[in-house]
């Protein structure tokens, strides 16, 4: 198990008083005093029954307190794109957007794809201000072809395997990828979409597709992908299947019956899946075009129950910053992606809490201890005493609106501006150190 | 809670643009028509005199980018054709720097025709004049509807009671969504014809009341338009429909043309392929109306320009 790069020194004690702790690892939902010392969790106790000096006191009345959230998937793109951002700003916006540890893809230039990048991404000279763990290439330059030497990459820090930005498409490779990854306990995290059937397609096949005369992708193209590396999965003791963004209906029967098979599969949600659906494009918006794409309200619909009842393990932002000049042409070539970090939570509690009835426990689960337990995360996701200090507080009804022109990522690249949002991130804490505060 | 569109440093399209028939409301339309209606290319007025229109055209074009000179010329205007080849667009210079470019060079508007869908849209919201889409991608192309409802106005009077068949690649045409855009606001029965290659199911949505069948003779019977559409060989091959298969289900004839009404008409935007979408006796016969299309062009793009500049 990889240490996170944000360093673990003296960070002197914090208590935080009067929150309404919410842990769902730790069956937690209720008013409690948190004690932080040295970088951990040293007492979790009822109100008022902390005792003894603490050098710092956080405040946290009517405020819900959490085990820090983990984002399983997001684009810092560094090496070699810090234009659209780098390890330092995308880790403020992290910070900003509640998050205490992200899980980075490796579709960089070059591509993460030796121990000797996962090493240069852990550094402390990218200025990381939230823990970062690397997701390596599961081919090497994520071609599809040669995998690449994951007992290495493991043992440099990286957390899984994954040619995110394109599918492991090959039967063969990805059966040899889930066979490695079983014999090292190694997630192998899947794009799954069938590049087959979705050359120039710019958005989800439909009506919204053909009104604008645009080529749509059929929800088959991840479903099928989906459904065959559940298969695998079955088939393959031990191995460790994760599906990232994943975003249709049928995409979502494949991981039930993965599940209900005791397969070991699990997957992430977009917030901008469960907020948005291809209609949104209006009229060729670029903010609007992802990969994968937005999709019908039927997919949406699904998406919504499976993260209700526990299907769905994660909420992943695939936070996926781009340059204006990237976005700013016409639909069929701008860009595929969108920043996500900093709305995150103020969408999940505005769209799956008020909108649609789910707990806020179930909420803060898929924000921490859900992936946590994607890949093995340990020491995270939880407050249990002794566990790593990341926490993240914030107020389930403060109304806020997001202004892009304000966001911490270097990039401006979001379909939420000036949207309302009730939920909002009051602090972030990293190893006992507040790395983020509201104003 | 709405979502903002939003682009950066966005803005609505200058007044006077024309980028869909969708968004155009109904009696836009019909003040547009009424226009191109007086306009007469034979007359030419100075409504547009010293003003610069640019014809921006990223795609090859002979009746559109001929029509709209022509228009603009007999308005008075002065007009400056810019094309892909041999322009900075070679260079890799982006529709939005092509629009400042042009912007500062003086023109007034630009008719710009471009093979993505929606970069008129994404040039208009980024210049403070008019952008006139003369053809995006598989998108729309409003122009060819109003001079087709211009033509159709002239043989039938009046929109009441009407029937319209469109035959073809509906799929990949930009003139089938804007004509079905157009002709819905008038309560004309729709209805499209081609096998699902060419018009999905998903078709159906584009407008209300829009029927689909796979049989020409059902959707012949009692027309009073007939509009066909080209067929583009290369967008035949890797589907699973052939071409002699095509031409044997829904090539236009002069049998299959009986079915309909005896006074219907039979348009197509052109470029025609005889022996494939038609057969020569169609396009020739009586009941076409392929030239008066391409006639009607010129009047049509005038009102659309003088729409544009203010001297509607």
């Amino acid at each position: 198990m990889p240490t996170a790069n944000v360093q673990s020194r003296d960070n002197g004690s914090l208590l935080i008083k009067g929150g309404h702790v919410i842990d769902p690892a730790s069956k937690i939902d209720g008013p409690m005093d948190v004690l932080l010392r040295d970088g951990r969790v040293a007492e979790i106790a009822a109100p008022n029954s902390i005792h003894g000096n603490a050098e710092q006191k956080f405040d946290a009345r009517g405020l819900i307190v959490a085990p820090g959230f983990i984002d399983l998937h997001v684009h810092l793109r560094e090496p070699g794109q810090n234009y659209k951002e780098t390890i330092a700003t995308g880790t403020v916006a992290a910070a900003a957007g509640g998050f205490t540890s992200v899980c980075t893809m490796p579709n960089t230039d070059p591509v993460v794809d030796t121990p000797d990048w996962v090493t240069w991404v852990r550094r402390p000279e990218r200025g990381a201000v939230v823990n970062v763990f690397p997701v390596a290439a599961a081919t090497r330059g994520s071609k599809g072809a040669v995998l690449t030497d994951f007992a290495a990459l493991q043992r440099a820090g990286a957390i899984a395997v994954s040619d995110d930005g394109k599918p492991i498409l090959e039967d063969e490779t990805m059966r040899m990828a889930l066979r490695l990854g079983a014999e090292l306990n190694f997630p192998v995290v899947q794009h799954a979409e069938d590049t087959r059937l979705s050359q120039n397609c710019s958005m989800h096949e439909g009506a919204t597709s053909f009104r604008l005369g645009l080529h749509g992708v059929a929800a088959a193209a991840e479903a099928s992908i989906v459904d065959r590396d559940v298969s695998l999965a079955q088939e393959i003791r031990d191995s460790r299947l994760h599906v990232a963004h994943l975003s249709t209906a049928d995409a979502l029967k494949a991981m039930r019956r993965g599940k209900r098979a005791k397969a070991r599969v699990t997957c992430e949600v977009t917030p901008h899946h469960f907020s948005l659906l291809d209609e949104n494009v209006g009229d060729y918006d670029t903010h609007c075009k992802m990969n994968p794409p937005l999709r019908s309200s039927a997919d949406r619909e699904a998406i919504l129950v499976a993260l209700a009842d526990g299907t769905v393990d994660a909420i992943a932002t695939d936070h996926a910053p781009h340059a204006a000049h990237e976005k700013q042409v016409e639909f069929e070539r701008a860009a595929f992606g969108i920043t996500g970090l900093e709305t995150a939570l103020g969408l999940a509690i505005t769209k799956l809490h008020r909108e649609s009835r789910i707990p806020l426990a179930r909420i803060v689960e898929l924000f921490t201890a859900g992936p946590a337990r994607v890949f093995d995360l340990r020491g995270r996701g939880s407050l249990a005493r002794g566990n790593f200090a990341d926490v993240t507080i914030f107020d389930p009804k403060a109304r806020w609106t997001f202004d892009v022109s304000k966001s911490r990522s270097l990039s401006r690249n979001c379909p939420f501006d000036g949207w309302q949002l009730t939920g909002k991130v009051m602090a972030t804490i990293v190893s006992g150190r507040v790395v983020y505060r509201a104003h | 809670m709405m979502p903002r569109l939003h682009f950066f440093a966005m803005s609505q399209p200058a007044r006077g643009s024309l980028l869909g028939i969708e968004h155009l409301e109904t009696k836009e339309i019909q003040s547009l028509l009424n226009l191109a209606r007086r306009m007469n290319p034979q007359k030419p007025r100075p409504l547009l005199r010293g003003k610069r229109i640019v014809l921006l055209f990223y795609e090859p074009s002979t009746r559109t980018r001929s029509s709209f000179e022509v228009a603009a010329k007999s308005l008075g205007a002065m007009t400056t054709l810019v094309q892909a080849s041999g322009s900075s667009i070679e260079k890799g210079e982006s529709v939005i720097d092509t629009g400042y470019t042009l912007r500062a060079v003086g023109a007034d508007a630009i008719v710009i025709r471009h093979p993505a869908a929606g970069a008129p849209h994404l040039m208009a919201r980024h210049l403070d004049i008019p952008v006139i889409n003369a053809g995006d991608g598989m998108h729309e192309h409003p122009s060819q509807a109003l001079l087709d409802a211009l033509t159709i106005l002239r043989h039938k009077k009046s929109w009441k009671g009407l029937q319209a068949t469109i035959v073809g690649d509906i799929y990949h045409s930009r003139v089938a969504r804007s004509a079905c855009h157009l002709l819905s606001r008038f309560g004309v029965n729709l209805i499209l014809c081609g096998p699902p290659e060419f018009v999905p199911e998903v078709a159906g949505s584009l407008v209300p009341g829009l029927r689909i069948t796979r049989h020409i003779e059902e959707a012949l019977r009692g027309t009073d338009v007939i509009m066909l559409l080209r067929v583009q060989k290369e967008r035949l091959a890797g589907q699973k429909i052939q071409l002699h298969d095509y031409i044997a289900r829904y090539q236009m004839t002069s049998a299959r043309l009986k079915l309909a009404k005896r006074d219907a008409i039979v348009m197509h935007p052109g470029p025609i392929i005889r022996g494939l979408e038609l057969t020569s006796e169609v396009a020739d016969g009586p009941q076409s109306v392929i030239v008066d299309e391409v006639r009607n062009g010129v009047p049509t793009r005038m009102a659309i320009l003088a729409r544009a500049l203010g001297k509607g």
